[in-house]
This record gives C-alpha cells, structure tokens and sequence, in this order.
C-alpha cells in the first residue's frame, strides 16, 4: 500500500519498538542502580551505539560523565531552589544527588564517546572499538 | 543539604478521556506550581522539547500546556534497551484566579518550562478600608 508518511503513526511505531525493549536483557543486568535516576535509553546506530537519558533541570555544569573500558558513569545534582514566600500548591518535582553507571556488553572506545546536553536530555554518542567490529571473513 | 539520592519517576500517560484522535501516546509533565501575590508560576518537566515547541493557551479557565518532542532526531537508531518511553507533552489546569492572558511569560532551561501567569488586577486581595 502506497499511504503517505504519518508523522503521527511514525512516533506511535517508534513508541512501540521502546516498549518492546523494555528492560530487556542486551545489558545483562549490567548498569548499577536501575530503577535510579535518570533513566537510560540505548539504541544502535550502525555499527555504534547511543544512550540517552532524561535529566529535566540538571544544569550542565552540575553533570558529570566518565568512561573507563566499556563502563561510563553519570553523576551529579538536580537543585530545585524556589524563592521564599510563596505558597505551593502542587509538588512533583524531586531533587537530589545521582550516581549511575552504564556498562555495555560490547568493547567501546571510550576516548572517543562524544556528549551532547540539549533540553534536558544527554545524549553519549559511543564508537565501537575497530577491534570489536565484526569482519567480513573472505571464502579462498 | 543532606545527599539525597534521586529515584525516576514514571512519566504518566494522559488520561484517555484527554485524549485527541493521534494514536501516539502523550505524557504528563511533572509540575509544580506555586502562587505569589501577584502572579502563579508552574514549573513543568518536559525533556526534549525545545522552546519553540511549547504552546500555551488559555480558554474558558482552562489552561493547556502542550509540548511537542522532535523525534526525527531517533531516526536510524534501533533501541537495544530501554528504561523510558518518549512523546509530546500535554496538561491541562483549570484555573481558579483570573490570568492576565497577555503578561504570560514563558522560558525554557534544560528541558524545564517556567510559565509565570500574573493575576489580573481585579482578582488580586484588595485592602478595605474602614471608614
């Protein structure tokens, strides 16, 4: 069927491929703190991967992000600072210290993970390793 | 301040009865509001959206908040694990104070939408005097 691109249908289809990855087990249980703040999302792009997580209301300077082998770590504060003298009449919002680590079941080259903040949501751009990608063995 | 290790807080869908004829799934965004003498101010999570995609409006004491994502940024990625869905962003307040529709001010700083709606002059608490 030849039907236009749907925007709308788009998103839906991609709501339903998260859902389907829901927790899966491609981590192996492999990031300290589920559960923990900020949530994690993993995708595979080509041949490398990218997490994104979600941290409305972290300032970029209270973030911090460290890779050793194939582990990245994330870590720092959400403050949530209203002035004194008014009367609040619906809280939500939660405040606090973060620590997460993330440690994927592929070797990554962790000198070149590449980090963007924009809106609230970081995004960790992860190569493969060279090494680890897989080759087209060539039939003699 | 005592370190307090922050949890996730499930993102909650929009209420079916809310919802438009668009199959795509719409979350709440985590709000507070707080009132001062002159003005209510909401502060709404809304991750992924960027400021020229957030709209406003305010009919028959109703004020609706809408947020869209730009989810044309996931396209050729293949999620291999996830912990959270993603979609627009819509809720809705009625609203007990008259809003000075023209004065709303809004600003968007790391996915946090400030919406700081002054009261009207007639609905500000009045001093009387006693003759």
């Amino acid at each position: 069927m030849n039907r236009r691109y749907d925007p709308f249908d788009a998103l839906f289809d991609f709501q339903r491929a998260l859902e389907s990855r829901l927790e899966s087990d491609w981590l192996r249980g492999a990031t300290a703190g589920t559960g923990a703040f900020p949530p994690i999302n993993v995708f595979q792009q080509g041949d490398n991967l990218v997490a994104i997580l979600e941290l409305p209301g972290v300032n970029k300077n209270e973030l911090e992000i460290q890779a050793k082998d194939n582990t990245i770590r994330i870590s720092g504060k959400k403050v949530i600072a209203y002035e004194g003298g008014v009367s609040l009449h619906r809280r939500e919002r939660h405040s606090g210290m973060f620590d997460r680590t993330l440690t994927v079941p592929i070797q990554i080259d962790a000198d070149r993970i590449k980090a963007e903040y924009r809106d609230g949501v970081l995004a960790l751009f992860i190569p493969r390793a060279e090494g680890d990608k897989p080759r087209t063995i060539a039939i003699n | 301040m005592s370190p307090q290790e922050l949890q996730v807080q499930e993102k909650r869908e929009v209420e079916k009865k809310q919802e438009s004829t668009v199959p795509a799934r719409a979350f709440l965004p985590t709000t507070d509001i707080f009132e001062t003498e002159h003005a209510l101010t909401m502060i709404m999570e809304m991750p992924g959206v960027d400021k020229s995609k957030v709209d406003v409006s305010v009919e028959d004491g109703v004020l609706t908040i809408q947020g869209q994502i730009d989810f044309t940024k996931y396209e050729g990625m293949q999620p291999v694990y996830t912990e959270y869905n993603i979609g627009h962003y819509r809720r809705s307040f009625s609203l007990s104070n008259k809003i000075d529709q023209g004065k709303i001010r809004a600003e968007m700083t790391d996915g946090v939408l400030t919406l700081v709606l002054p009261k009207m002059e007639e609905a500000k608490p009045r001093k009387i005097s006693i003759a």
